[in-house]
Order: structure tokens, then C-alpha cells, then sequence
């Protein structure tokens, strides 16, 4: 049996119908389709609204934190309102009232070695926008122990990465290891509040994240996969090289040394420079 | 000497007075890097360990490809090519 839109839904939905590349078949996928974020913050803000107008049906969130002042020169989905609220209270209210199709899961919680892979398990693609080396180690590894793609972008000052990671496809995919085989050691790094971020940054990376998430959800384009894209605000320029599944990663390669998962425990998002 | 591109990641401009591209003629990466320190007094030490090994979250993309997979800082440099140097970085959330 097919799906049965309601007429509000055939509006609402009517510019991703129309397309061919996605049609009613793409959208039904879109409402079935299950996706999580890690963090609701710089880049969780813009992924996650644009899922939610989307209509990817379950949307998890983990965040730990409550909303601050500093959060609003970038972190979309609150306001001033909602300050000293928890993040994933705000998240969800601003993603239900866009889009009253969208289940939101919210886990108020940090992600450790002894949740992250009951969160992540009922989930069909993860993005990750934390703030912090351990947790990108974390989720990498539950992701890639879950077969689970993981769509990551990370940002800083004027700048942003971004890759997709598809563990689904472990032989051809190279994972976060074979890029960064570790986290850097605590005492290299200043905090990210230091280091500073024009908050555009993170709408503009968060966004072509969740443009990863929709083009495998829909099975269409090409995943930025083996490669890695490096966007340069101040240029206006971004650059694409190509990342190689490492033979020697700790991981993934052909004598991997993790086989569970590990937890550091320094809180960072850069190296010091 | 090869002249190549280095694009500079925007964590490093404070040592290159701001330049996001800078000019250098070197035959290798090991070159470039000892070239780049002339030029940029302090970069070397943010590139390069204390065993002067490239720092393991600090990556040199030539012409795209990762230099761990072709010669590590033996890695040959032709004119014209563009030398890429990526740091890990990790913000998000806060």
C-alpha cells in the first residue's frame, strides 16, 4: 500500500515533490527515516532545522548543556527567551512548532563510553556537531562499531571541515582514524570560547551537513565520502581533498588495535597553535 | 626549486601577518617547512614535533592527496603545486 499524505503534507512537502530526484517516494523515505545529532549547538542548529522542514520523521538530539547568552550569536534554534533552558527542551520546541510531522527524541545528557551506543543504535545516520576531541572520538567509534554513516563537520574562527564517513561500507569508507588516529594530549589545547567563530560559519557548515544526511537518505548524489571539504570564510572559498583509508588506523585498518570503545577524558576543540 | 602554494589553515595566519596563501620555493615538504620558518619565524614549531616529525594532527595535502600516502616529508613538490595544511579542529556545540 502506499503512503497516504494528508493535503496539508502535499503542500508542505510540494517544492521535494515536485522534484524528480525525490517525488512522493523520496518524501515518504524522509518521514521514515530516523536521524540523530550530536550537540544542538553552531552546527546542530542549522542541521537540525533544516531536517526538521525536511521532514525526517524521528530526529534525536544529545546536548548536555542549557542555553547562554553567548550561545545566540549563532545557535539558531534558541532565543533570548529560552536562556537557562536545556538546549534539547529548546531544540525540540522550535523543531516541533516548524514541523508538527517531526518526532523529536531529546537526550539531555552527555554522551559517554556507557550510552552512546544505545542512543545511537536505533538511528540511520548520525551527525555529529560537537565541541570537543573525546566525544568526535566517541561517537566515531560507536558509529563505525554500529555500521552507522556519520556525517561530520567541525568548526573554528573562519573556518570549517566537513566528511561523511560510510561505515556501511566499511571496506571502501575511510573513518575519523584514519584522518586524526588520535586525540591530541590535554595541555595543547586553548578552549573553544578562546579560539573564537564568526557564527555564520557553523550555518553554513551545518547545513551542507544536513544536505549529506538528505542525499543518503534519499540514495541520491554523491556523499562527500573519501573526501574532505575545507571552507575558508574569509576567501569565500572551499577546497576539496581526498581522504584514504589508512592500512595502519587504529580502527579500520588491517591490524586494528580498538576493538571497544575508549573514552578520553580532555574537553577541547583545537590544538594550540 | 619549485615554487608552490601553501594555503594557510586561518588557526596559523597570526604567524603569516594574516596571509591565508603564501608563495614558497621548496623541493620536498621537509624543505618547505624549514622555508616557511625563514619566512614566518614560529610556524615550524606549530608544524613539527620535538623529534621534528609532522605533528599527528596536522595534515599536508599536496595536489589533494594526503602526504602519508605518498613520501611523508620526502615528498616531492613540483612547480606550480598547491600544498595544503589541515589541522584537526573540533568546535561545534558551545
Amino acid at each position: 500500500m502506499s503512503f497516504q499524505f494528508t493535503e496539508e503534507q502535499i503542500k508542505r512537502y510540494s517544492r521535494h515533490i515536485i522534484l524528480p530526484e525525490v517525488g512522493g517516494k523520496g518524501q515518504e523515505k524522509l518521514l521514515k527515516s530516523k536521524v540523530l545529532v550530536v550537540g544542538a549547538g553552531g552546527l546542530g542548529s542549522p542541521a537540525l532545522y533544516y531536517l526538521a522542514a525536511a521532514g525526517v520523521g524521528t530526529i534525536g538530539v544529545v546536548d548536555f548543556d542549557v542555553v547562554d547568552f553567548s550561545n545566540l550569536q549563532r545557535q539558531i534554534l534558541h532565543n533570548t527567551s529560552r536562556v537557562g533552558m536545556p538546549k534539547v527542551e529548546s531544540a525540540k520546541k522550535t523543531l516541533e512548532e516548524l514541523n508538527p510531522d517531526v518526532k523529536v527524541v531529546a537526550y539531555n545528557e552527555k554522551i559517554h563510553k556507557g550510552n552512546v551506543l544505545d542512543i545511537i543504535k536505533d538511528y540511520d545516520i548520525v551527525l555529529d556537531g560537537s565541541d570537543n576531541f573525546p566525544t568526535r572520538f566517541l561517537v566515531n567509534d560507536a558509529c563505525y562499531f554500529l555500521n552507522k554513516p556519520l556525517v561530520s563537520a567541525a568548526i573554528l574562527r573562519f573556518e570549517g571541515q566537513l566528511t561523511t564517513f560510510d561505515y556501511r561500507d566499511k571496506e571502501n569508507s575511510p573513518c575519523y582514524r584514519c584522518l586524526f588516529p588520535e586525540p591530541p594530549p590535554p595541555g595543547l589545547v586553548p578552549s573553544c570560547q578562546e579560539a573564537g567563530l564568526l557564527g555564520v560559519v557553523g550555518g553554513i557548515m551545518g547545513t551542507l551537513q544536513a544536505n549529506e544526511a538528505l542525499k543518503l537518505i534519499l540514495d541520491i548524489g554523491e556523499p562527500l565520502v573519501g573526501k574532505l571539504l575545507i571552507f575558508d570564510a574569509l576567501g569565500t572559498e572551499f577546497n576539496v581533498v581526498k581522504l584514504r583509508k589508512d592500512k595502519k588506523c587504529p580502527l579500520c585498518g588491517e591490524n586494528p588495535k580498538i576493538k571497544e570503545l575508549i573514552e578520553y577524558d580532555q574537553e577541547s576543540c583545537e590544538i594550540r597553535f | 626549486m619549485a615554487k608552490v602554494t601553501v594555503r594557510i589553515p586561518t588557526a596559523l595566519r597570526r604567524v603569516t601577518q594574516g596571509q591565508g596563501e603564501v608563495q614558497i620555493e621548496a623541493e620536498t615538504i621537509a624543505e618547505l617547512i624549514e622555508n616557511l620558518e625563514k619566512e614566518f619565524p614560529g610556524i615550524k614549531e606549530r608544524l613539527v614535533d620535538e623529534t621534528g616529525e609532522i605533528r599527528k594532527f596536522v595534515n599536508f595535502f599536496v595536489n589533494d592527496e594526503d602526504i602519508r600516502f605518498l613520501q611523508g616529508k620526502e615528498t616531492k613538490l613540483e612547480e606550480g603545486a598547491v600544498v595544503a595544511i589541515i589541522p584537526a579542529i573540533a568546535g561545534g556545540a558551545k
